[in-house]
Formats: structure tokens, C-alpha cells, sequence
């Protein structure tokens, strides 16, 4: 049956969970573009003769063959893509230095994309604010401190510092605090 | 730290209104863009005076911390409040940057398109980026698959594969300024539109596409 193959890639990235990069299957990509020529090919020479000889009855042929290439196309694409989705979590994951195992499980096509990602990534946060930028691949949780210490006061803090949005009642003498 | 927090932030942006906020109120505005681009299922308005502001107000509070006195209990508040808010930052940006990788093709095509005095979706350096982004996509999958196919199938048209954000999807408001008659569209066949009115501080459930408008005004907030 025409499609197997495209199927089983798909089915590859499915059955692999979420994050996880499965060695790419250059074997199968090139066996989908294989039998893509090969469908093509088969297209072109019928509908030589039906434009010659006017069969008409290859027709349902001509268009089954068709179907199975845009098939093979879409799952050849969403194979790939979908590979590029799960490379592009890896830069936010790991940063911008790959372990090795996981580049071993990439073609160098793939790589090179990586690479492209990971500067245009670098440009863009080198943009924010003033000098320097921002990295964004930081502070990838909310700063959990949200305690630092158990103020025990020595000595009476009349004045009241004044925090972006947040008041700090005036800290006095022998009250325990917690910040 | 009262006396070396300026009680104004100026506007950096030099041609257009100057808004002056107090740096209370732009950490709440920040935190205001924050939620509703979490929580909306597009790309919302670029909000770079915000970010700039804020990276400026991280700056002087870094300045400030580094010539305080050590040991002093206002730096390490004063810290933990610049981590709070450079976490807000950071998660902000990277919220539209994933938008922006997810929807790319439909994102640039809209740009495109838009008119002279529309309000962009997109910071020149988020559009340089996600320009970036599909002419790197886009070479790839024409060098290892595309180039490869029989001819007539070798263009992909990005705008149909790749899937548009769903307006119809969900969200949580709260409404901050009154509105009346607001439409709601049909989900079903057998329902029909009706409009509904929004009293200020009341909370809904709706779709997105219904009030879409109303989260660019901020006459309601995501939540």
C-alpha cells in the first residue's frame, strides 16, 4: 500500500513522548521521496496517454496517485516539523549547548537550523532594554523566596520603606518579622 | 529607598504622548499585559513602551542596590522585588515569542496587510525575529524534503498547514469598564446571537472572539 512508509514516520514522532528526539530517520525520508518519484513518474506517462490516446478509465488512477502523493507530502512535512518543534524546546530546555546524545540524534540540516534558532533567539534578547538585554531563558519560574528571614528587631525602624506596589509596615521593637 | 526611586517614569518613546506612571503603576500595567497575554489566544497588541520602561526601572534599582550599604534588609527586599518583576518580565516575552513561533505565517501575513495607523502586533525586533524564523523554516524544509518532491508539489502554503490560533476558545475576564451590548454569536445552529451588557468589576467566562476588542481597549481583563 502507497503511504506506508510516510505513515510509519509519523507514527515514529507520535509514539515517542513529548520532548524526546528520536534519531532521525534519513532511511525514511528517503524512501517517501522515493516512491513520490516513482508515483509521479507513473502519473506522467499515464497522462500522456490519455492525452494521446484519450483512455479516460486511467483516470481514477491518475487521481489516486495524486492523493497519495500530497499524503506522502504532508506526512513527510509534518515529520520534519514536528522534529523542528521538539529541537527548538531543547534550546529552552538545555541552552544553547546541546548534549551530546541528543545531537547525535540530529541531521546536520537540523543542526544547522538549531543554530539559526539559537541566533536569531540571541539577536532578539540582545535587543530588550538598554545595554545588554535581557536573557529570557532565565527566571523560568517565580522567584520562590518568598521568605528570607525571620527579622528579629534590635533596634525600633521608624521609617517605612516604600517598595513598587508593596508597603512595608513600620518594623518595631521586639516583633518578629517575616519577610 | 524611597528618596532614590523617581516617583516618575518617562515615557522613552519620543514622538508620541508622554504617559507619566508611577513605578507602582507600571508594574501594574506590566503585570496587567502579562495576564492578558497569557490567557488570550492570540497575539495581542506589542506593548513595547512597557517593557522598555521596565528594563529602565530594573536598571536603576540594579544601580541603587550596588550602592547601598551591604547587609542592609531593604536590599534583599528590593532584590527579591527585582527578581518578581524581571520573572514578569521574561515570562511576558516569552509568552508572545512562542505565540509568535506558533502562528508565524499568519502573524507576518497580518502584518503585511496592515494599514497605515494600525496598531502593529509586533515589536521591530519581534518581527525581525519571526521573519528570522520562517526563512530558516522555510530552507529547511525546502532543502531536505521539498526540492526533493516532483515539481508541482514542491511549494507548501504555510498559511493552510500551519493552524490559525482558535478565537472560539475560553477565557476568564474581569470587566474594568461598563459595557453595553455587547454581541454574542451563535455557537451552535439551533442557538441564536444575543447581546449582553458587562457591569464594571463583574467576572465571566466567554469566548474570546466576543470580546477580543474590548482586551485591546482594556475596558476588560483576562484572568
Amino acid at each position: 500500500m502507497f503511504c506506508e512508509k510516510a505513515m510509519e514516520l509519523v507514527r515514529e514522532l507520535h509514539r515517542a513522548p513529548e520532548g524526546q528526539l528520536p534519531v532521525f530517520n534519513e532511511d525514511g525520508l528517503r524512501q517517501v521521496l522515493e516512491e513520490m518519484k516513482a508515483l509521479y513518474e507513473q502519473n506522467q506517462s499515464d497522462v500522456n496517454e490519455v492525452k494521446s490516446g484519450g483512455q479516460s478509465d486511467l483516470i481514477p488512477t491518475i487521481k489516486f496517485r495524486h492523493c497519495s502523493l500530497l499524503r506522502n507530502r504532508r506526512c513527510a512535512v509534518a515529520y520534519l516539523y514536528d522534529r523542528l518543534l521538539r529541537i527548538r524546546a531543547l534550546r529552552w530546555e538545555y541552552g544553547s549547548v546541546l548534549p551530546n546524545a541528543l545531537r547525535f540524534h540530529m541531521s546536520a540540516e537540523e543542526m544547522e537550523w538549531f543554530n539559526h534558532y539559537k541566533k536569531s533567539l540571541a539577536t532578539y534578547m540582545r535587543s530588550l532594554g538598554g545595554d545588554g538585554g535581557l536573557d529570557i531563558t532565565q527566571d523560568m519560574k517565580p522567584p520562590k523566596s518568598l521568605y528570607i528571614e525571620k527579622a528579629e528587631c534590635i533596634k525600633d525602624c521608624k521609617r517605612s520603606a516604600k517598595t513598587m506596589g508593596a508597603d512595608l509596615k513600620d518594623l518595631s521593637l521586639d516583633k518578629e518579622g517575616i519577610i | 529607598m524611597t528618596e532614590e526611586l523617581d516617583p516618575t517614569a518617562q515615557d522613552s518613546d519620543g514622538g508620541s504622548e508622554e504617559v507619566v506612571l508611577t513605578p507602582a503603576e507600571l508594574i501594574e500595567r506590566l503585570e496587567q499585559a502579562w495576564m492578558n497575554e497569557k490567557f488570550a489566544p492570540e497575539l495581542l497588541e506589542s506593548k513595547s513602551e512597557i517593557v522598555e520602561c521596565v528594563m529602565e526601572q530594573l536598571d536603576h534599582m540594579e544601580e541603587n542596590l550596588r550602592r547601598a550599604k551591604k547587609g542592609d534588609l531593604k536590599v534583599s527586599i528590593h532584590r527579591m522585588e527585582m527578581e518578581r518583576i524581571r520573572y514578569v518580565l521574561s515570562s511576558y516575552l516569552r509568552c508572545r515569542l512562542m505565540k509568535i513561533e506558533k502562528f508565524f505565517p499568519h502573524i507576518l501575513e497580518k502584518e503585511k496587510t496592515a494599514h497605515e495607523g494600525e496598531l502593529s502586533s509586533l515589536s521591530p525586533e519581534e518581527l525581525v525575529f519571526a521573519k528570522q524564523y520562517m526563512a530558516n523554516t522555510e530552507t529547511y524544509l525546502k532543502n531536505v524534503a521539498l526540492k526533493h518532491m516532483p515539481p508541482n508539489l514542491q511549494m507548501v502554503d504555510l498559511l493552510r498547514s500551519v493552524p490559525k490560533p482558535d478565537l472560539d476558545s475560553y477565557v476568564f475576564l474581569r470587566v474594568k469598564v461598563r459595557q453595553e451590548n455587547i454581541l454574542v454569536e451563535p455557537e451552535t445552529d439551533e442557538q441564536r446571537d444575543y447581546v449582553i451588557d458587562l457591569e464594571e468589576g463583574s467576572q465571566h467566562l466567554i469566548r474570546y472572539k466576543a470580546i477580543a476588542p474590548l482586551v485591546a481597549s482594556g475596558a476588560v481583563q483576562l484572568i
